[in-house]
Protein backbone atom coordinates (compact mmCIF):
# COMPACT_ATOMS: atom_id res chain seq x y z
CA UNK A 1 0.00 0.00 0.00
CA UNK A 2 2.64 2.44 1.09
CA UNK A 3 4.96 1.44 -1.69
CA UNK A 4 2.14 1.83 -4.19
CA UNK A 5 1.49 5.32 -2.91
CA UNK A 6 5.07 6.43 -3.27
CA UNK A 7 5.18 4.92 -6.73
CA UNK A 8 2.14 6.85 -7.89
CA UNK A 9 3.62 10.00 -6.40
CA UNK A 10 6.79 9.43 -8.33
CA UNK A 11 4.90 8.88 -11.58
CA UNK A 12 2.85 12.00 -10.94
CA UNK A 13 6.03 13.99 -10.36
CA UNK A 14 7.60 12.77 -13.58
CA UNK A 15 4.40 13.45 -15.47
CA UNK A 16 4.22 17.04 -14.22
CA UNK A 17 7.89 17.61 -15.00
CA UNK A 18 7.28 16.41 -18.53
CA UNK A 19 4.42 18.90 -18.90
CA UNK A 20 6.63 21.72 -17.62
CA UNK A 21 9.39 20.70 -20.02
CA UNK A 22 6.91 20.52 -22.88
CA UNK A 23 5.63 24.02 -22.17
CA UNK A 24 9.15 25.40 -22.16
CA UNK A 25 9.83 23.55 -25.40
CA UNK A 26 6.71 25.04 -26.98
CA UNK A 27 7.82 28.57 -26.07
CA UNK A 28 11.31 27.99 -27.47
CA UNK A 29 10.05 26.42 -30.69
CA UNK A 30 7.51 29.20 -31.06
CA UNK A 31 10.08 31.94 -30.82
CA UNK A 32 12.68 30.18 -32.93
CA UNK A 33 10.06 29.29 -35.53
CA UNK A 34 8.61 32.78 -35.64
CA UNK A 35 11.96 34.55 -35.91
CA UNK A 36 13.39 32.04 -38.36
CA UNK A 37 10.31 32.13 -40.54
CA UNK A 38 10.10 35.94 -40.68
CA UNK A 39 13.82 36.32 -41.37
CA UNK A 40 13.93 33.61 -44.03
CA UNK A 41 10.91 35.01 -45.82
CA UNK A 42 11.78 38.67 -45.34
CA UNK A 43 15.53 39.19 -45.54
CA UNK A 44 15.91 38.25 -49.24
CA UNK A 45 13.55 41.07 -50.16
CA UNK A 46 15.36 43.77 -48.20
CA UNK A 47 17.21 45.58 -50.96
CA UNK A 48 18.86 48.97 -51.15
CA UNK A 49 16.17 49.99 -53.57
CA UNK A 50 13.41 49.00 -51.17
CA UNK A 51 14.99 51.02 -48.40
CA UNK A 52 15.73 54.16 -50.39
CA UNK A 53 12.74 54.74 -52.65
CA UNK A 54 9.09 55.51 -52.35
CA UNK A 55 6.35 53.46 -53.99
CA UNK A 56 5.92 54.35 -57.62
CA UNK A 57 2.88 53.47 -59.66
CA UNK A 58 4.61 54.33 -62.94
CA UNK A 59 7.55 52.00 -62.40
CA UNK A 60 5.36 49.55 -60.49
CA UNK A 61 7.90 49.38 -57.66
CA UNK A 62 7.49 49.55 -53.92
CA UNK A 63 9.87 51.36 -51.58
CA UNK A 64 9.55 51.87 -47.87
CA UNK A 65 11.71 54.96 -47.35
CA UNK A 66 8.64 57.10 -46.53
CA UNK A 67 7.58 54.58 -43.89
CA UNK A 68 11.04 54.48 -42.33
CA UNK A 69 11.12 58.28 -42.17
CA UNK A 70 7.58 58.46 -40.79
CA UNK A 71 8.48 56.00 -38.05
CA UNK A 72 11.46 58.18 -37.09
CA UNK A 73 9.34 61.35 -37.17
CA UNK A 74 6.67 59.82 -34.99
CA UNK A 75 9.29 58.61 -32.50
CA UNK A 76 10.74 62.13 -32.26
CA UNK A 77 7.35 63.86 -32.03
CA UNK A 78 6.13 61.45 -29.36
CA UNK A 79 9.27 61.69 -27.23
CA UNK A 80 9.48 65.48 -27.45
CA UNK A 81 5.93 65.73 -26.16
CA UNK A 82 5.87 62.91 -23.63
CA UNK A 83 9.30 63.37 -22.03
CA UNK A 84 8.76 66.69 -20.27
CA UNK A 85 5.23 65.70 -19.28
CA UNK A 86 6.14 62.25 -18.01
CA UNK A 87 9.28 63.35 -16.19
CA UNK A 88 7.41 66.32 -14.72
CA UNK A 89 4.68 64.02 -13.53
CA UNK A 90 7.17 61.66 -11.90
CA UNK A 91 8.96 64.60 -10.25
CA UNK A 92 5.66 65.77 -8.83
CA UNK A 93 4.86 62.30 -7.50
CA UNK A 94 8.26 61.78 -5.94
CA UNK A 95 9.42 65.26 -4.92
CA UNK A 96 6.42 67.52 -4.42
CA UNK A 97 3.33 65.49 -3.60
CA UNK A 98 2.62 65.33 0.09
CA UNK A 99 -0.92 64.09 -0.18
CA UNK A 100 -0.82 60.28 -0.25
CA UNK A 101 -4.31 60.06 -1.66
CA UNK A 102 -3.40 62.31 -4.62
CA UNK A 103 -0.41 60.08 -5.39
CA UNK A 104 -2.64 57.03 -5.27
CA UNK A 105 -5.18 58.58 -7.62
CA UNK A 106 -2.46 59.56 -10.11
CA UNK A 107 -0.86 56.13 -9.99
CA UNK A 108 -4.24 54.52 -10.52
CA UNK A 109 -4.86 56.81 -13.50
CA UNK A 110 -1.48 55.93 -15.00
CA UNK A 111 -2.25 52.22 -14.58
CA UNK A 112 -5.63 52.73 -16.23
CA UNK A 113 -3.97 54.51 -19.15
CA UNK A 114 -1.55 51.65 -19.66
CA UNK A 115 -4.45 49.17 -19.76
CA UNK A 116 -6.46 50.94 -22.45
CA UNK A 117 -6.18 49.10 -25.80
CA UNK A 118 -4.53 50.93 -28.67
CA UNK A 119 -7.66 50.79 -30.82
CA UNK A 120 -9.37 53.03 -28.28
CA UNK A 121 -6.40 55.38 -28.27
CA UNK A 122 -6.67 55.55 -32.03
CA UNK A 123 -10.36 56.32 -31.91
CA UNK A 124 -10.14 58.91 -29.15
CA UNK A 125 -7.02 60.41 -30.74
CA UNK A 126 -9.01 60.81 -33.93
CA UNK A 127 -11.92 62.40 -32.09
CA UNK A 128 -9.76 64.79 -30.07
CA UNK A 129 -6.70 65.68 -32.13
CA UNK A 130 -7.90 65.11 -35.68
CA UNK A 131 -11.45 66.43 -35.33
CA UNK A 132 -11.84 68.48 -32.14
CA UNK A 133 -8.56 70.37 -32.53
CA UNK A 134 -8.83 70.24 -36.32
CA UNK A 135 -5.31 68.95 -36.92
CA UNK A 136 -6.41 66.60 -39.65
CA UNK A 137 -5.04 63.10 -40.12
CA UNK A 138 -1.29 63.40 -39.83
CA UNK A 139 1.93 62.53 -38.08
CA UNK A 140 1.38 65.29 -35.51
CA UNK A 141 -1.99 63.86 -34.42
CA UNK A 142 -0.46 60.37 -34.39
CA UNK A 143 2.48 61.52 -32.28
CA UNK A 144 0.20 63.27 -29.81
CA UNK A 145 -1.94 60.14 -29.49
CA UNK A 146 1.13 57.99 -28.84
CA UNK A 147 2.41 60.55 -26.33
CA UNK A 148 -0.72 59.96 -24.24
CA UNK A 149 -0.25 56.23 -24.67
CA UNK A 150 3.40 56.17 -23.58
CA UNK A 151 2.95 58.61 -20.69
CA UNK A 152 2.53 55.84 -18.06
CA UNK A 153 5.78 54.17 -19.19
CA UNK A 154 7.82 57.35 -18.78
CA UNK A 155 6.19 58.16 -15.44
CA UNK A 156 6.85 54.69 -14.04
CA UNK A 157 10.50 54.33 -15.04
CA UNK A 158 11.38 57.91 -14.04
CA UNK A 159 9.65 57.48 -10.72
CA UNK A 160 11.50 54.25 -10.06
CA UNK A 161 14.85 55.86 -10.64
CA UNK A 162 13.95 59.01 -8.68
CA UNK A 163 13.32 56.74 -5.72
CA UNK A 164 16.91 55.52 -5.88
CA UNK A 165 18.40 59.03 -5.63
CA UNK A 166 19.74 59.24 -2.06
CA UNK A 167 18.07 61.82 0.19
CA UNK A 168 21.54 63.12 1.03
CA UNK A 169 21.74 64.68 -2.45
CA UNK A 170 18.55 66.60 -1.83
CA UNK A 171 19.50 67.65 1.69
CA UNK A 172 22.97 68.68 0.55
CA UNK A 173 21.61 70.87 -2.22
CA UNK A 174 18.99 72.44 0.03
CA UNK A 175 21.57 73.05 2.77
CA UNK A 176 23.70 74.92 0.26
CA UNK A 177 20.79 77.27 -0.21
CA UNK A 178 19.39 75.91 -3.45
CA UNK A 179 15.71 76.41 -4.12
CA UNK A 180 13.61 73.30 -4.62
CA UNK A 181 13.56 73.55 -8.40
CA UNK A 182 17.28 74.26 -8.47
CA UNK A 183 17.84 71.22 -6.27
CA UNK A 184 15.74 69.03 -8.59
CA UNK A 185 17.42 70.34 -11.73
CA UNK A 186 21.02 70.07 -10.53
CA UNK A 187 21.00 67.21 -8.04
CA UNK A 188 17.99 64.96 -8.51
CA UNK A 189 17.28 64.78 -12.24
CA UNK A 190 20.89 64.16 -13.36
CA UNK A 191 21.10 61.21 -11.00
CA UNK A 192 17.84 59.83 -12.33
CA UNK A 193 18.97 60.02 -15.94
CA UNK A 194 19.31 56.26 -16.45
CA UNK A 195 15.68 55.70 -15.48
CA UNK A 196 14.56 58.38 -17.90
CA UNK A 197 16.65 56.79 -20.65
CA UNK A 198 15.11 53.37 -19.90
CA UNK A 199 11.68 54.94 -20.18
CA UNK A 200 12.59 56.46 -23.53
CA UNK A 201 13.81 53.13 -24.87
CA UNK A 202 10.61 51.38 -23.78
CA UNK A 203 8.52 54.19 -25.26
CA UNK A 204 10.39 53.93 -28.57
CA UNK A 205 9.67 50.21 -28.58
CA UNK A 206 5.99 50.83 -28.07
CA UNK A 207 5.89 53.51 -30.78
CA UNK A 208 7.71 51.32 -33.31
CA UNK A 209 5.32 48.42 -32.69
CA UNK A 210 2.14 50.42 -32.63
CA UNK A 211 -0.32 50.22 -35.47
CA UNK A 212 -3.96 50.33 -34.37
CA UNK A 213 -3.59 53.72 -32.69
CA UNK A 214 -2.02 55.20 -35.81
CA UNK A 215 -4.43 53.92 -38.44
CA UNK A 216 -6.94 56.76 -37.96
CA UNK A 217 -4.65 59.39 -36.49
CA UNK A 218 -1.48 59.36 -38.61
CA UNK A 219 -3.08 58.03 -41.75
CA UNK A 220 -1.84 55.79 -44.51
CA UNK A 221 0.00 57.99 -47.02
CA UNK A 222 3.31 56.85 -48.48
CA UNK A 223 4.87 60.16 -49.51
CA UNK A 224 8.33 61.31 -48.46
CA UNK A 225 8.01 64.17 -45.97
CA UNK A 226 10.72 66.56 -44.86
CA UNK A 227 11.24 66.97 -41.10
CA UNK A 228 9.56 70.37 -41.26
CA UNK A 229 6.55 68.96 -43.05
CA UNK A 230 6.22 66.12 -40.57
CA UNK A 231 5.18 68.42 -37.73
CA UNK A 232 2.67 70.35 -39.79
CA UNK A 233 -0.92 69.39 -39.15
CA UNK A 234 -2.61 67.24 -41.74
CA UNK A 235 0.55 65.64 -43.16
CA UNK A 236 -0.49 62.00 -43.19
CA UNK A 237 2.02 59.20 -43.33
CA UNK A 238 2.12 55.51 -42.46
CA UNK A 239 4.77 54.03 -40.20
CA UNK A 240 6.43 50.67 -40.86
CA UNK A 241 3.79 48.72 -38.93
CA UNK A 242 0.87 50.39 -40.66
CA UNK A 243 2.59 49.88 -44.02
CA UNK A 244 3.09 46.19 -43.18
CA UNK A 245 -0.61 45.87 -42.45
CA UNK A 246 -1.62 47.64 -45.65
CA UNK A 247 0.74 45.60 -47.84
CA UNK A 248 -0.27 42.28 -46.29
CA UNK A 249 -3.99 42.74 -45.77
CA UNK A 250 -5.16 45.19 -48.39
CA UNK A 251 -2.74 44.63 -51.25
CA UNK A 252 -1.45 41.10 -50.89
CA UNK A 253 2.20 42.20 -51.34
CA UNK A 254 3.56 39.58 -48.97
CA UNK A 255 7.22 39.93 -49.98
CA UNK A 256 7.20 43.57 -48.94
CA UNK A 257 5.26 42.74 -45.78
CA UNK A 258 7.81 40.11 -44.79
CA UNK A 259 10.70 42.45 -45.54
CA UNK A 260 9.15 45.06 -43.23
CA UNK A 261 8.46 42.39 -40.61
CA UNK A 262 12.13 41.35 -40.71
CA UNK A 263 13.21 44.96 -40.26
CA UNK A 264 10.78 45.36 -37.35
CA UNK A 265 12.13 42.19 -35.74
CA UNK A 266 15.68 43.50 -35.90
CA UNK A 267 14.58 46.85 -34.42
CA UNK A 268 12.72 45.02 -31.64
CA UNK A 269 15.80 42.98 -30.90
CA UNK A 270 18.03 46.07 -30.69
CA UNK A 271 15.54 47.92 -28.47
CA UNK A 272 15.29 44.91 -26.17
CA UNK A 273 19.05 44.79 -25.88
CA UNK A 274 19.29 48.50 -25.09
CA UNK A 275 16.50 48.25 -22.52
CA UNK A 276 18.24 45.34 -20.84
CA UNK A 277 21.56 47.19 -20.66
CA UNK A 278 19.88 50.29 -19.25
CA UNK A 279 17.98 48.23 -16.68
CA UNK A 280 21.18 46.50 -15.62
CA UNK A 281 22.86 49.84 -15.06
CA UNK A 282 19.89 51.04 -13.04
CA UNK A 283 19.90 47.90 -10.93
CA UNK A 284 23.60 48.10 -10.25
CA UNK A 285 23.20 51.63 -8.95
CA UNK A 286 20.34 50.60 -6.74
CA UNK A 287 22.50 47.96 -5.14
CA UNK A 288 25.29 50.45 -4.36
CA UNK B 1 14.94 91.25 -0.83
CA UNK B 2 13.46 91.83 -4.26
CA UNK B 3 15.54 89.06 -5.72
CA UNK B 4 14.36 86.55 -3.18
CA UNK B 5 10.80 87.54 -3.98
CA UNK B 6 11.19 86.76 -7.67
CA UNK B 7 12.96 83.55 -6.75
CA UNK B 8 10.06 82.71 -4.53
CA UNK B 9 7.64 83.43 -7.33
CA UNK B 10 9.69 81.26 -9.67
CA UNK B 11 9.65 78.37 -7.21
CA UNK B 12 5.89 78.67 -6.94
CA UNK B 13 5.50 78.72 -10.71
CA UNK B 14 7.65 75.59 -11.09
CA UNK B 15 5.68 73.88 -8.39
CA UNK B 16 2.43 74.72 -10.16
CA UNK B 17 3.89 73.34 -13.39
CA UNK B 18 4.81 70.05 -11.75
CA UNK B 19 1.40 69.76 -10.11
CA UNK B 20 -0.12 70.26 -13.55
CA UNK B 21 2.08 67.51 -15.04
CA UNK B 22 1.27 65.28 -12.10
CA UNK B 23 -2.44 65.37 -12.68
CA UNK B 24 -2.11 65.01 -16.44
CA UNK B 25 -2.62 61.25 -16.30
CA UNK B 26 -5.85 61.77 -14.36
CA UNK B 27 -6.95 64.42 -16.84
CA UNK B 28 -6.27 62.08 -19.77
CA UNK B 29 -8.32 59.28 -18.23
CA UNK B 30 -11.19 61.68 -17.61
CA UNK B 31 -10.99 63.16 -21.13
CA UNK B 32 -10.90 59.73 -22.78
CA UNK B 33 -13.87 58.57 -20.71
CA UNK B 34 -15.88 61.72 -21.40
CA UNK B 35 -15.19 61.67 -25.14
CA UNK B 36 -16.14 58.00 -25.41
CA UNK B 37 -19.35 58.50 -23.46
CA UNK B 38 -20.38 61.65 -25.36
CA UNK B 39 -19.74 60.00 -28.71
CA UNK B 40 -20.95 56.54 -27.76
CA UNK B 41 -24.27 57.28 -26.12
CA UNK B 42 -26.23 58.85 -29.07
CA UNK B 43 -26.18 55.73 -31.23
CA UNK B 44 -27.13 53.49 -28.31
CA UNK B 45 -30.07 55.82 -27.62
CA UNK B 46 -31.18 55.84 -31.23
CA UNK B 47 -30.86 52.10 -31.76
CA UNK B 48 -32.05 51.18 -28.28
CA UNK B 49 -29.76 49.65 -25.69
CA UNK B 50 -31.37 46.22 -25.88
CA UNK B 51 -31.37 46.07 -29.68
CA UNK B 52 -27.80 47.30 -29.76
CA UNK B 53 -26.31 45.04 -27.12
CA UNK B 54 -28.42 41.93 -27.75
CA UNK B 55 -29.14 42.26 -31.45
CA UNK B 56 -27.72 39.31 -33.35
CA UNK B 57 -27.37 40.98 -36.69
CA UNK B 58 -24.85 43.60 -37.73
CA UNK B 59 -25.54 44.93 -41.21
CA UNK B 60 -24.42 48.53 -41.11
CA UNK B 61 -24.30 49.10 -44.83
CA UNK B 62 -27.50 47.26 -45.79
CA UNK B 63 -30.53 49.09 -47.19
CA UNK B 64 -32.30 48.25 -43.94
CA UNK B 65 -29.33 48.63 -41.59
CA UNK B 66 -29.33 46.72 -38.34
CA UNK B 67 -26.91 47.36 -35.55
CA UNK B 68 -26.71 44.41 -33.18
CA UNK B 69 -23.32 43.88 -31.59
CA UNK B 70 -23.96 40.65 -29.71
CA UNK B 71 -21.81 38.76 -32.27
CA UNK B 72 -18.85 41.06 -31.50
CA UNK B 73 -19.30 40.86 -27.74
CA UNK B 74 -19.56 37.07 -27.77
CA UNK B 75 -16.65 36.73 -30.19
CA UNK B 76 -14.46 38.90 -27.96
CA UNK B 77 -15.48 36.92 -24.88
CA UNK B 78 -15.02 33.51 -26.52
CA UNK B 79 -11.79 34.52 -28.23
CA UNK B 80 -10.33 35.82 -24.99
CA UNK B 81 -11.51 32.79 -23.07
CA UNK B 82 -9.97 30.48 -25.65
CA UNK B 83 -6.68 32.36 -25.58
CA UNK B 84 -6.62 32.13 -21.78
CA UNK B 85 -7.47 28.42 -21.77
CA UNK B 86 -4.59 27.67 -24.15
CA UNK B 87 -2.12 30.34 -23.10
CA UNK B 88 -2.35 30.37 -19.31
CA UNK B 89 -1.44 26.70 -18.61
CA UNK B 90 1.54 26.85 -20.96
CA UNK B 91 2.59 30.23 -19.58
CA UNK B 92 2.19 29.11 -15.99
CA UNK B 93 4.24 25.95 -16.54
CA UNK B 94 6.93 28.01 -18.21
CA UNK B 95 6.86 30.46 -15.29
CA UNK B 96 7.33 27.54 -12.87
CA UNK B 97 10.40 26.49 -14.81
CA UNK B 98 11.78 30.04 -14.84
CA UNK B 99 11.16 30.62 -11.13
CA UNK B 100 12.61 27.25 -10.06
CA UNK B 101 15.08 26.41 -12.83
CA UNK B 102 17.33 23.39 -12.65
CA UNK B 103 19.58 25.19 -15.09
CA UNK B 104 20.08 28.92 -14.55
CA UNK B 105 21.61 29.48 -17.96
CA UNK B 106 18.70 27.91 -19.83
CA UNK B 107 16.32 29.98 -17.73
CA UNK B 108 18.06 33.22 -18.61
CA UNK B 109 17.97 32.37 -22.32
CA UNK B 110 14.26 31.64 -22.11
CA UNK B 111 13.67 34.83 -20.15
CA UNK B 112 15.27 36.83 -22.98
CA UNK B 113 13.15 34.91 -25.46
CA UNK B 114 10.00 35.82 -23.55
CA UNK B 115 11.07 39.49 -23.44
CA UNK B 116 11.58 39.40 -27.18
CA UNK B 117 8.15 37.81 -27.73
CA UNK B 118 6.52 40.64 -25.79
CA UNK B 119 8.26 43.27 -27.91
CA UNK B 120 7.31 41.91 -31.31
CA UNK B 121 4.71 44.19 -32.94
CA UNK B 122 1.21 42.78 -33.24
CA UNK B 123 1.16 43.19 -37.02
CA UNK B 124 4.11 40.79 -37.23
CA UNK B 125 2.10 38.22 -35.26
CA UNK B 126 -0.79 38.92 -37.59
CA UNK B 127 1.37 38.38 -40.66
CA UNK B 128 2.79 35.11 -39.35
CA UNK B 129 -0.72 33.99 -38.41
CA UNK B 130 -2.02 34.88 -41.85
CA UNK B 131 0.68 32.95 -43.67
CA UNK B 132 1.18 29.99 -41.31
CA UNK B 133 -1.78 29.41 -38.98
CA UNK B 134 -4.62 30.21 -41.37
CA UNK B 135 -3.58 27.76 -44.14
CA UNK B 136 -2.69 25.17 -41.49
CA UNK B 137 -6.14 25.41 -39.90
CA UNK B 138 -7.79 25.24 -43.31
CA UNK B 139 -5.95 22.07 -44.21
CA UNK B 140 -6.19 20.41 -40.80
CA UNK B 141 -9.96 20.83 -40.52
CA UNK B 142 -10.72 20.75 -44.25
CA UNK B 143 -12.41 24.13 -44.29
CA UNK B 144 -12.95 26.41 -47.28
CA UNK B 145 -11.21 29.21 -45.36
CA UNK B 146 -8.87 29.07 -42.39
CA UNK B 147 -9.44 32.64 -41.26
CA UNK B 148 -11.74 32.01 -38.32
CA UNK B 149 -12.15 32.20 -34.55
CA UNK B 150 -9.87 29.21 -34.01
CA UNK B 151 -6.93 30.83 -35.80
CA UNK B 152 -7.52 34.05 -33.86
CA UNK B 153 -7.53 32.15 -30.57
CA UNK B 154 -4.18 30.56 -31.37
CA UNK B 155 -2.58 33.89 -32.31
CA UNK B 156 -4.02 35.55 -29.19
CA UNK B 157 -2.81 32.69 -27.00
CA UNK B 158 0.72 33.28 -28.26
CA UNK B 159 0.40 37.01 -27.77
CA UNK B 160 -0.67 36.78 -24.12
CA UNK B 161 2.13 34.34 -23.23
CA UNK B 162 4.82 36.94 -22.42
CA UNK B 163 2.74 38.88 -19.89
CA UNK B 164 1.38 35.69 -18.30
CA UNK B 165 4.88 34.23 -18.00
CA UNK B 166 6.73 37.24 -16.64
CA UNK B 167 4.09 38.27 -14.09
CA UNK B 168 3.48 34.76 -12.78
CA UNK B 169 7.22 34.14 -12.60
CA UNK B 170 7.62 37.19 -10.38
CA UNK B 171 4.72 36.01 -8.22
CA UNK B 172 6.08 32.48 -7.84
CA UNK B 173 9.58 33.70 -7.08
CA UNK B 174 8.21 36.03 -4.38
CA UNK B 175 6.74 33.20 -2.27
CA UNK B 176 8.71 33.01 1.02
CA UNK B 177 11.28 30.24 1.07
CA UNK B 178 10.06 29.05 4.49
CA UNK B 179 6.80 27.80 2.99
CA UNK B 180 8.66 25.56 0.59
CA UNK B 181 11.19 24.42 3.17
CA UNK B 182 8.39 23.45 5.55
CA UNK B 183 6.68 21.44 2.84
CA UNK B 184 9.93 19.73 1.85
CA UNK B 185 10.67 18.95 5.48
CA UNK B 186 7.29 17.25 5.77
CA UNK B 187 8.39 14.87 3.06
CA UNK B 188 6.74 16.35 -0.01
CA UNK B 189 8.73 16.10 -3.21
CA UNK B 190 9.98 19.22 -4.96
CA UNK B 191 7.27 19.00 -7.62
CA UNK B 192 4.53 18.50 -5.04
CA UNK B 193 5.83 21.49 -3.12
CA UNK B 194 5.73 23.74 -6.15
CA UNK B 195 2.24 22.74 -7.20
CA UNK B 196 0.59 22.33 -3.79
CA UNK B 197 2.36 25.04 -1.78
CA UNK B 198 4.10 27.60 -3.96
CA UNK B 199 1.46 28.10 -6.65
CA UNK B 200 -1.46 28.40 -4.19
CA UNK B 201 0.61 30.92 -2.21
CA UNK B 202 1.26 32.93 -5.38
CA UNK B 203 -2.42 32.86 -6.33
CA UNK B 204 -3.10 36.60 -6.37
CA UNK B 205 -0.03 37.27 -8.50
CA UNK B 206 -1.13 34.61 -10.93
CA UNK B 207 -4.62 36.12 -11.05
CA UNK B 208 -2.95 39.43 -11.95
CA UNK B 209 -1.04 37.67 -14.72
CA UNK B 210 -4.20 36.11 -16.10
CA UNK B 211 -6.10 39.39 -16.00
CA UNK B 212 -3.26 41.16 -17.81
CA UNK B 213 -3.48 38.45 -20.45
CA UNK B 214 -7.24 38.92 -20.67
CA UNK B 215 -6.76 42.66 -21.09
CA UNK B 216 -4.23 42.18 -23.83
CA UNK B 217 -6.36 39.60 -25.66
CA UNK B 218 -9.58 41.59 -25.53
CA UNK B 219 -7.82 44.77 -26.66
CA UNK B 220 -5.82 43.32 -29.52
CA UNK B 221 -6.96 44.56 -32.90
CA UNK B 222 -4.48 44.34 -35.75
CA UNK B 223 -3.32 40.74 -35.37
CA UNK B 224 -6.90 39.57 -34.96
CA UNK B 225 -8.02 41.58 -37.96
CA UNK B 226 -5.49 39.69 -40.08
CA UNK B 227 -6.48 36.17 -39.03
CA UNK B 228 -10.14 36.14 -37.94
CA UNK B 229 -11.75 36.68 -41.34
CA UNK B 230 -13.61 39.76 -40.17
CA UNK B 231 -17.21 38.79 -41.03
CA UNK B 232 -19.92 39.73 -38.52
CA UNK B 233 -21.09 36.18 -37.81
CA UNK B 234 -22.31 34.87 -34.49
CA UNK B 235 -19.20 33.20 -33.07
CA UNK B 236 -18.46 29.61 -33.85
CA UNK B 237 -15.05 28.01 -33.72
CA UNK B 238 -14.65 27.55 -37.46
CA UNK B 239 -16.57 30.56 -38.71
CA UNK B 240 -15.13 33.84 -39.84
CA UNK B 241 -15.76 36.29 -37.01
CA UNK B 242 -15.34 39.89 -35.96
CA UNK B 243 -14.18 41.07 -32.52
CA UNK B 244 -15.18 44.28 -30.73
CA UNK B 245 -11.80 45.79 -31.59
CA UNK B 246 -11.89 44.80 -35.24
CA UNK B 247 -15.48 45.95 -35.58
CA UNK B 248 -14.30 49.45 -34.68
CA UNK B 249 -11.18 49.36 -36.79
CA UNK B 250 -12.52 47.76 -39.94
CA UNK B 251 -15.37 50.18 -40.72
CA UNK B 252 -13.99 53.40 -39.28
CA UNK B 253 -12.31 54.60 -42.45
CA UNK B 254 -15.44 54.68 -44.60
CA UNK B 255 -18.25 55.01 -42.06
CA UNK B 256 -20.65 57.92 -41.72
CA UNK B 257 -23.81 58.94 -39.87
CA UNK B 258 -25.41 56.45 -37.51
CA UNK B 259 -22.99 53.73 -38.59
CA UNK B 260 -20.06 55.87 -37.43
CA UNK B 261 -21.77 56.68 -34.16
CA UNK B 262 -22.48 53.00 -33.62
CA UNK B 263 -18.74 52.33 -33.99
CA UNK B 264 -18.10 54.81 -31.17
CA UNK B 265 -20.68 52.94 -29.12
CA UNK B 266 -18.83 49.67 -29.76
CA UNK B 267 -15.65 51.38 -28.53
CA UNK B 268 -17.55 52.46 -25.41
CA UNK B 269 -18.62 48.85 -24.76
CA UNK B 270 -15.02 47.70 -25.22
CA UNK B 271 -13.86 50.45 -22.86
CA UNK B 272 -16.34 49.27 -20.21
CA UNK B 273 -15.00 45.72 -20.55
CA UNK B 274 -11.45 47.00 -20.07
CA UNK B 275 -12.47 49.05 -17.04
CA UNK B 276 -14.03 45.98 -15.44
CA UNK B 277 -10.79 44.06 -16.03
CA UNK B 278 -8.79 46.95 -14.53
CA UNK B 279 -11.06 46.89 -11.49
CA UNK B 280 -10.49 43.16 -10.97
CA UNK B 281 -6.75 43.72 -11.40
CA UNK B 282 -6.73 46.43 -8.76
CA UNK B 283 -8.68 44.26 -6.36
CA UNK B 284 -6.23 41.41 -6.89
CA UNK B 285 -3.27 43.69 -6.24
CA UNK B 286 -4.91 45.12 -3.14
CA UNK B 287 -5.55 41.67 -1.76
CA UNK B 288 -1.95 40.75 -2.35
CA UNK B 289 -0.79 43.78 -0.40
CA UNK B 290 -2.96 42.88 2.55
Amino acid sequence: MNENNSKSRKIKGIFINIIVGLSVLIICLLLAGLIGFILVRGVPYITIKLLTTKPSLINDTIGILPNILNTLYIIVITLVIVLPLGVGSAVYLNEYAKNKRAVKVIELAAETLSGIPSVIYGLVGMLIFVQFFGMGTGLLAGGLTLAVMTLPTIIRTTQESLKTVPDGYREGALALGAGKWHMIRTAVLPSALDGIVTGCILAVGRVVGESAALLFTAGMANEILSPMESIMPGKAGSTLTVALYMYAKERGEFEIAFAIAAILLVITFVINLCAKLAAKKLKRRREL
Amino acid sequence: MNKSKTADLFEKAMRALFVLCGFLAVAFVVIITVFLIINGIPAIKEIGAADFLLGKKWASTAAQPSYGILPFILTSVYGTLGAVIIGVPIGLMCAVFLAKPFNEKAASVIRSAVDLLSGIPSVVYGLAGMIVIVPLVRKAFELPDGANLFSAVIVLAVMILPSVISVSETAIAAVPKEYEEASLALGATKTETIFKVTIPAAKSGIVTAVMLGVGRAIGEAMAVMMVAGNVANMPSLFKSVRFLTTAVASEMSYSSGLQRQALFSIALVLFIFIMIINLILNLAVKRKKR
